[in-house]
């Protein structure tokens, strides 16, 4: 077993080491077909908690993300969400125990409309009314959409469209979002304007992000742990503090 | 120009057939990427289900109902049965099943009803109204069109201002997505099969009693004309499958009626053609919707 440094963890006093854990993650074995893409990972997201999952192309941080919301089939390991076992949950049902998946590429389906795109990420939702009222918020929290409502998902830059990805996670309330590369191919002010979102919808809702990003540097200046993954293996998991000041792990595995 | 008139209402009223069945061919498209080449069988099938049950009962409305439920049914059969398990990694494995579904309905048809072509009765006179000395349109021609007219009504409000339509569109086009979103994609797959099948049901009780009767094999033709209209508008548009029935329906009438029945086969393969070359996504594909 690859042993993640979890000894320094325990010398952090952050609030969010009192809460009871959102997400564990015990020797997630997972991939496609005969070989495995991650082996053994761990990790656990508190609610409020925002953890970056660093490393290189390849490392499977977004295979990861794919296990956990069950796209990609567990072969081994345990996903527990709030004491449930994520493994036995289909993906229809993991936005109704409240985890939100923006995937690789935002996901936007760009053959519907911004507020189509929109109402669907409501649409399971048995609270029409609290439903109505998420959709509204969003539009208030991004304007830009509310100005493209009736635009189709293909002519929205890349920035409407992670805003559009994102707003649509928040239409279901999430207590946990799965963020795969919000930056990716996205102008720095506007990755900063996102980031920033992330830490401020935490401190209003105590949303906990589980947050794949390429760009070490903001994902580490928002985050408040991170793990960094290396050929499918958990090398190190410590706070972001640390990681922003660890020389040799940054040379090693993040590029900087 | 009394024959031009003739001819138009005569292209309009086979166009409008044409158009529930691409209708229906468009469905199944879009929720599955498959182009169902046994619709037209199935179509017959549902056919000779409404054949029976008005035999049994008397009644064409009865039949015509059974009609539909019967292909709502088999649609969601078909789907369920044989679609869920071809591998779609080839667009061609899906086509291949198809035609191997003609073979077996087809042939149960066969068996259970024989071969031979049973008239069938329809709802209203085809005898057509004179206006001006010239035969324009049947009650029954009225009947098709009101029946597709109120056909693509229906979809159009489904699909546009249904929370259930919204789902079937994200369901085709982004199924991953939609299944992170909540969407239960398999369950949209099955109703756009079911849907499809019922229309291509009605389109098969429309057209029948305006052929040479029941049989079998009695879509086969009126499949490759629907298929044409379908593709030249774009199989991903449901205006455009209207459109393409129609424009299909008037060339092979105006065809049939100045240059005789025989080349009309070709026109339809030659619009075929052209539009293939001039625009491969259809007349109504949007382009740029479609890189996704």
């Amino acid at each position: 077993m690859s042993a993640p440094e979890t000894g320094r963890l325990d010398r952090l006093d952050e609030p969010y080491r009192k809460k009871k854990p959102l997400l564990e993650v015990e020797g997630l074995t997972a991939g496609y077909g005969a070989a495995p893409v991650l082996h053994d990972v761990c990790l656990t997201v508190r609610p409020g908690e925002i953890v970056a999952v660093l490393g290189a192309n390849g490392a499977g941080k977004t295979t990861l993300l794919r296990t956990l919301s069950g796209l990609v089939r567990a072969d081994g390991g345990r996903i527990a969400f709030d004491g449930e076992d994520l493994r036995k949950v289909r993906v229809e049902q993991m936005v109704r125990l409240g985890i939100a998946h923006v995937p690789e590429g935002r996901g936007v389906v760009t053959e519907l409309t911004v507020d189509e795109n929109l109402r669907l990420g409501g649409l399971w939702r048995r609270d029409r009314a609290d439903a109505t009222r998420a959709l509204s918020e969003v539009y208030d929290l991004f304007p830009a959409l509310a100005q493209r409502r009736a635009s189709a998902g293909h002519q929205l830059s890349g920035g409407e469209r992670q805003m559009l990805a994102l707003g649509r996670a928040l239409i279901g309330r999430p207590r946990l979002l799965l963020l795969d590369e919000p930056s990716l191919g996205l102008a720095p002010r506007i990755t900063a304007q996102i980031l920033a979102l992330l830490r401020d919808l935490r401190e209003r809702t105590g949303l906990a992000v589980l947050l794949v990003e390429q760009n070490v540097r903001s994902a580490l200046a928002i985050a408040d742990e991170g793990i960094v993954l290396s050929l499918g293996r958990v090398v190190t998991r410590n706070s972001a503090a640390d990681l922003r000041d660890d020389a040799d792990l940054r040379h090693a595995y993040l590029g900087f | 120009m009394d024959r031009f008139i003739y001819l138009t209402f005569d292209g309009l009223s086979r166009g409008a057939v044409y158009a529930a069945f691409a209708l229906a061919l468009v469905l199944i498209w879009r929720a599955a990427r498959i182009v169902n080449f046994a619709q037209g069988a199935m179509a017959v099938a549902a056919v000779y289900v409404a054949y029976s049950v008005t035999e049994k009962t008397g009644s064409y409305w009865l039949g015509f109902a059974a009609a539909l439920v019967f292909g709502l049914l088999l649609g969601i059969a078909v789907e369920k049965a044989v679609m869920r398990f071809v591998d779609h990694s080839s667009p061609l494995n899906g086509v291949v099943v198809a035609l191997g579904l003609v073979l077996v309905v087809q042939g149960v048809l066969g068996i259970v009803y024989g071969n031979e072509f049973r008239p069938v009765e329809t709802p209203f006179a085809r005898d057509a109204f004179q206006i001006g000395g010239i035969a324009v349109l049947s009650r029954y021609d009225v009947f098709v069109f009101a029946a597709v007219g109120a056909v693509v009504v229906a979809l159009t409000v489904l699909f546009t201002r249904t929370s259930v339509g919204l789902r079937m569109r994200a369901a085709a086009f982004a199924p991953d997505v939609s299944r992170l979103l909540g969407v239960p994609v398999g369950g949209m797959l099955t109703l756009g099969w079911a849907l499809a099948a019922a229309v291509g049901s009605l389109a098969g009780m429309l057209v029948v009693p305006t052929e040479l009767g029941l049989n079998p094999n009695a879509m086969d033709v009126l499949f490759v004309s629907a298929f044409t209209a379908a593709v030249v508008g774009g199989l991903d548009s449901p205006i455009g499958a209207v459109t393409g029935g129609l424009v299909v329906g008037l060339l092979l009438s105006y065809v049939s009626g100045y240059l005789g029945a025989t080349v009309a086969p070709m026109a339809v393969l030659a619009l075929l053609v052209v539009v293939l070359l001039g625009r491969p996504g259809g007349l109504f594909s949007s382009s740029k919707a479609r890189l996704a």
